[in-house]
């Protein structure tokens, strides 16, 4: 989170802005980032920042993994990577890893 | 701070120095918007106004104006930036950079993860001595605190370089490139990452490493990969380890393997016991092939 927050600072800063009013971010499935402990850290580590009294929001990116034997994507329903149609395991994660900041509300 | 944990106290990390400089700007700036109060004056603005309907029409044509006029006053502050960037890009730059220089050096890095106490330093000790002598390894170890691991795996004749976390819970690229300057590379051909011990949040840090290797002890139970797939789902290569410990732990040996081969279905696996030195050399040779590839490269 305390990434998140300096590079939303850099970029706020950038746009010359002197506060951020909200934050938004995308987290995949398959970050391990649990939304609960950055919401922690978040109300944790804004106080006396350009974020001060902001807003976090979180946006969360399914798993999506390639099926090599039926040339296709699919969206993982369990924990487990085996494709819907043949049950084949993939090793091939095309999303669901994200840790993102997607947009900032500045002023 | 960690991005998942929030361990790590803000300020305490060196490289969280830029920090510094938010905190500078930011303070007058809140100190203006308080000052300012626009939002909170906005507001009841908003309420008049919607009451306001009802009563006279013109009014209400010239409000909407009104609003348009403040709106994007506040609206030329108050706006939307996109910025998709991976909040871990700053390490990601950095992991990229170790890999290029273990490249350039013909090195081989692994970087191997396991929760505490699943034997990772025995195993990497052992690992050290199984390996053939042109397979000259050093070793990188991360602890929150103490250097007992770096002592244990200087028995095996490796140079080792601590590096002390503090209240971090994994190894940063940056770290890394820090102790490769500690290092006497010499004619090293690996380099052993030894993370601290976690399953969590390590696997978001990419520190360039050619092999991700993660750890699982059989006293741990064989639904360990299920309950950390991030982990899991990014290793290269997972080791079965103390499986001489096994019989005692009534360790159910299909199950743990088709739980990996489930979770880790990329993964090469190898099952070993640093105490007994069964599957210690399968592994070792498995490590020199793959060094092999690094300079033919």
């Amino acid at each position: 989170m305390e990434s998140a927050l300096h590079l939303a600072s850099e970029q706020a800063r950038a746009s010359g802005a002197s506060r951020i009013c909200s934050i938004r971010l995308r987290i995949g499935e398959l970050s391990g980032v649990v939304p609960e402990a950055l919401q922690f850290a978040f109300e944790a580590l804004t106080p006396g920042t350009m974020a001060e009294g902001s807003t976090l929001s979180v946006e969360d990116v399914p798993a999506r993994f390639w099926c090599r034997k039926c040339s296709s994507e699919f969206v993982a329903g369990t924990l487990f990577s085996e494709c819907p149609v043949c049950q084949t395991p993939s090793a091939e994660l095309r999303a669901g890893r994200e840790m993102e900041l997607a947009s900032l509300e500045i002023e | 701070m960690c991005t998942e944990c929030g361990c790590g106290l803000p300020g305490d990390r060196p490289p969280g120095i830029s920090g510094g400089h938010t905190h500078d700007h930011s303070h007058p700036h809140n100190h203006d918007h308080e000052h300012e109060g626009g939002l909170s004056h906005s507001h009841p603005h908003t309420h008049p106004h919607s009451h306001g309907h009802a009563h006279d029409h013109p009014h209400d044509h010239d409000h909407p104006h009104d609003h348009q006029h403040d709106d994007p006053g506040r609206q030329e502050s108050r706006r939307t930036i996109d910025v998709r960037t991976a909040i871990l890009a700053k390490n990601d730059r950095i992991a990229e950079r170790n890999r290029g220089f273990f490249q350039g050096r013909g090195l081989l890095a692994i970087n191997v993860a396991s929760s505490p106490g699943s034997g990772k330093t025995t195993f990497l000790r052992e690992t050290i001595r199984t390996l053939s002598p042109a397979m000259k390894a050093g070793v990188i170890v991360g602890d929150l605190a103490t250097d007992n691991d770096a002592l244990k795996l200087r028995e095996a004749g490796a140079p080792v370089v601590q590096v002390t976390t503090g209240t971090v819970c994994h190894l940063e690229a940056e770290m890394i490139s820090k102790a490769l300057a500690a290092m006497p590379l010499g004619d090293l051909r690996l380099i052993i990452i030894e993370n601290v011990g976690n399953l969590v949040c390590p696997a978001s840090y990419d520190l360039g490493e050619n092999l991700r290797v993660v750890l699982l002890s059989v006293t741990e139970g064989e639904d360990k990969p299920l309950k950390y797939p991030p982990m899991f789902q990014s290793a290269n290569v997972v080791i079965v380890s103390k499986i001489d410990l096994a019989g005692p732990c009534s360790f159910d040996r299909d199950k743990a393997l088709a739980n990996i081969r489930r979770m880790s279905p990329g993964a090469v696996i190898f099952e070993t016991s640093a105490k007994t030195g069964h599957g210690m050399d399968k592994w070792c040779e498995f490590l020199e092939s793959q060094a092999r590839n690094i300079t033919t490269a």
